[in-house]
């Protein structure tokens, strides 16, 4: 966190406050209600598993517009042999399962191809494929196990709308995305700037706090207020509260005795690697493997804003999010503390000099950090679902976010991540969304080649 | 509680396959961050590179095995190229991020379903290991080793025979080198480069010849990782796979030649231990810890729990490691 001029803090803020006024603006169209298949039916319920020597051809229709994924029931799926011959056939049942036996037992189907098209007619009404050219998967079999298919399912608009309409849409995730990866490097960049700590175990911190708000969650009862649920704000509350307790734990237990006997930098960056595989596993001990979502936070339909579908939980997030990174920049940018905290960052020594408590700077600094970083994990597991390692599979993000702005400016970690919160979710438009992280994680590598301080770091140059 | 169960086969890991295959990997490691105090944190790029080189090249396109492990060691150098020209002059968390960043790129586009037809995707591919397989001299036999104390089956011996022999030659490679005027000016360089350069040494240059020849090693560790398992996929080389590396160089000690070679057999046998003890301490009717506590799901994830807290108090308390020698290493260089 060097310090900057007013004016690039000034530009943050009118740009988020730009971000929130695109998402209200686009608000101004039509309230209809979108199409929406049945939601609140399990999605995905495996048939029971067979001990007969055939091959099945399984496969789960859901709808990807639904977080949770809905199931999609009632579609006609077929299965051609190599000539061209129906050998079966089936519908999806309610939880979007469809299972065709094929023909003869297993030995006999080895080696053959089977074609499963999909029946374009019998999806529900908005609909569609989300490649629409893809009616049919050709299948190869190869073991004598069961085969599973799937054909994503999602905007019927997918394909007829415009790239701009699609574009806007991604940018609304986008957004969204980009604000939660905000504050995750908000809080890296924050301790990276006041003790050069490369942080590897940053991630369990957001994770910390998606799994304290779900262990609220998880209580028996709900918490009310004036006959209001009020049990997620609660968990809300209670994981911004833990997990800036647990900051506080990381710091005093760990962090400062290790700055204190002199411990090198990348000694600490290994150490932090060990912490990340140690709360990893103990947050798969207590919570399991599985991905839960907050059972309390329901979600209501989304309003079709336009050309664009918003969800409430996503104008709840932008602007939840957008409020505390605003409070933060201030806070770092007016308050003595983090004036303080910026002349650490600026020069450990020369500030401890000067009568600057840098102990202090730097528990406030882990307080903060970690409290930013657990509030990313709540809101990120309500907008996706999460598990264990919700925190290590964005960690990279994370760090590619603080880097492209500069690792330790403050300023930067929230121009980056909004960059490659936005350039994750909209590059999809052109690459496929399994590779969208892929592209993040390149653009990071380009700026490195031409810009190794950051957008907004100072130019420094080692060898 | 069987205990001879449980010794025998952490033994079985210890001086297995796995752990041969973990310390080619280290070894790499020992040269980038040992030896020229390099953080490379993707290793498991390297090592994906080399053994989805050798696996395509044989189960996609029908070329030959050998020309396929040519081709995966010299992807690898490319690799060590392509991260080392952007990141080598600058500080060393940059290089670490961006190695851990490429290493992850690599693993999500060979696992992508788009490349399907050429790397299998999630599935990965198997029946490239023919060749290898068919210069087996056990195949036929029994299980082969000290009966009663240690056996493995025979293509687990052979496999385990070639990698320690690879790993054998490479710490010859590595113990000629580091030996070599050239290998003195490396471990200068981590000592401090600013000096080094001072003499007129191009640093650059060195670094990055460091970072290629432990990169090719990582590439073969990649290869017999393979080899070993007779089928590749993308969780091979997860972010982890390189943080075991670095713990088995850890434990060892760094800038030791024999240091990944000690540190993956006391790694690999403490790791299946705990796994084995736990496992046997949750099962059956009547398991010695309450399920209550602990089931065998969460058993399995005991020797994760500990490896990350050993990991962390063995850098705080030891970073030299077991065997290696404190004034050695200056981890202090940034």
């Amino acid at each position: 966190m060097h310090a900057r001029p007013r004016s690039i803090s000034a530009w943050i803020t009118v740009m988020l406050g730009v971000a929130v006024s695109v998402l209200v603006m686009t608000g101004s169209g039509s309230a209809s209600a979108a199409p929406v298949p049945l939601a609140g039916s399990q999605t995905c319920q495996k048939p029971a598993p067979r001990t007969d020597d055939t091959i099945h051809i399984q496969g789960c229709l859901s709808d990807s517009r639904e977080k949770p994924p809905a199931a999609v029931p009632g579609v006609d799926i077929s299965v051609e042999d190599e000539s061209g011959k129906e050998v079966g056939s089936g519908t999806s049942n309610e939880s979007g399962v469809f299972d065709i036996p094929l023909p003869g037992a297993s030995i006999d189907n080895l080696g053959q191809t089977f074609t499963v098209k999909i029946d374009k007619e019998t999806l529900p009404e908005g609909a569609a494929l989300r490649n629409p050219k893809q009616v049919s998967l050709a299948v190869t079999i190869k073991l004598d196990s069961d085969v599973f298919v799937t054909f994503p399912i999602g905007d019927a608009t997918g394909g007829g709308a415009g790239k701009a309409t699609q574009a806007l849409q991604l940018a609304v995730g986008g957004l969204v995305f980009s604000l939660l990866l905000a504050m995750a490097a908000l809080g890296l960049s924050m301790i990276f700037g006041t003790t050069g700590l490369t942080n590897f175990a940053h991630g369990e911190l957001i994770t910390f706090g998606a799994l304290v708000a779900y262990g609220v969650d998880a209580l028996p009862g709900t918490i009310r207020i004036g006959g209001t649920n009020v049990t997620i704000a609660v968990a809300v509350l209670a994981a911004t509260v833990l997990s800036a307790a647990f900051g506080w734990v990381n710091d005093r237990a760990l962090w400062r005795p290790l700055r204190h006997r002199g411990t090198g930098l990348i000694a600490m960056m290994v150490v932090s690697i060990g912490l990340s595989i140690f709360l990893r596993n103990i947050f798969q001990y207590v919570a399991g493997a599985s991905t839960h979502q907050y059972s309390q936070f329901s979600s209501p339909r989304p309003w079709s804003w336009g050309p664009v579908l918003v969800t409430p939980k996503d104008v709840f997030v932008v602007l939840f999010s957008t409020v505390v990174l605003v409070l933060v920049v201030i806070a770092l940018q007016r308050t003595k503390l983090g004036k303080a905290t910026r002349a650490v960052a600026d020069n450990t020594a020369l500030s401890a000099a000067t009568g600057i408590n840098v102990d202090r700077v730097v528990t406030v600094v882990w307080i903060v950090g970690a409290m930013l970083a657990g509030l990313s994990g709540v809101l990120l597991g309500m907008t996706q679902g999460f598990d264990y390692q919700i925190g290590f599979k964005i960690l990279l993000l994370v760090f590619a976010a603080t880097v492209l702005g500069g690792l330790g400016t403050a300023w930067g970690a929230i121009v980056g991540a909004l960059i490659i919160g936005l350039f994750v979710e909209v590059s999809t438009l052109i690459i496929p969304a399994e590779l969208k992280f892929v592209g993040a994680l390149v653009v990071l590598i380009i700026v490195l080649l031409i810009r190794p301080q950051g957008l907004l770091g100072r130019a420094e140059r080692v060898g | 509680m069987d205990w001879h169960a449980i010794f025998s086969q952490a033994l079985q890991q210890g001086l297995g396959p796995v752990a041969a295959v973990y310390c080619l990997a280290a070894i790499g490691l020992n040269v980038h961050f040992g030896y020229t105090g390099l953080l490379n944190f993707g290793q498991a790029g390297f090592m994906a590179v080399g053994g989805y080189a050798v696996a395509s090249f044989v189960a996609t396109w029908g070329l030959g095995f050998w020309l396929g492990s040519l081709v995966g060691l010299l992807a690898a150098a490319v690799l060590a190229l392509l991260l080392g020209v952007p990141t080598l002059r600058l500080r060393a968390d940059y290089l670490a991020i961006v190695t851990i960043a490429a290493a992850e790129i690599i693993r999500q586009v060979i696992g992508s379903v788009t490349l399907l037809e050429y790397f299998g995707g999630q599935d990965g591919l198997q029946g490239f290991n023919r060749s290898f397989a068919g210069l087996n001299p056990f195949e036929g036999g029994g299980r082969i080793g000290i009966p009663g104390v240690v056996t493995w089956r025979p293509y687990d011996f052979w496999t385990l025979l070639v990698c320690w022999a690879i790993v054998a030659l490479c710490c010859l490679i590595v113990w000629a080198l580091m030996r070599s005027p050239w290998g003195r000016v490396l471990k200068s360089i981590r000592e401090d480069e600013d000096a080094v350069r001072s003499l007129g040494k191009n640093v650059y240059a060195y670094k990055m010849q460091s970072l290629v020849i432990g990169g090719v090693i990582g590439g073969l560790a990649g290869i017999m990782s393979a080899l070993q398992h007779s089928a590749i996929n993308p969780s091979f080389f997860a972010t982890d796979t390189t943080f075991f590396a670095y713990t088995v160089l850890l434990v060892g000690g760094a800038a030791r030649v024999f240091g990944p070679v000690a540190g993956t057999v006391i790694f690999w046998f403490l790791l299946s231990f705990l796994d084995l003890f736990f496992g046997q301490a949750t099962a059956g009717a009547d398991p010695s810890i309450p399920s209550a506590i602990m089931n065998s799901n969460q058993a399995s994830l005991m020797r994760f729990i500990f490896m990350g807290l050993s990991l962390m108090l063995l850098m705080i308390f030891r970073p030299q490691g077991i065997f290696g020698d404190r004034r050695e290493l200056a981890l202090d260089a940034r």
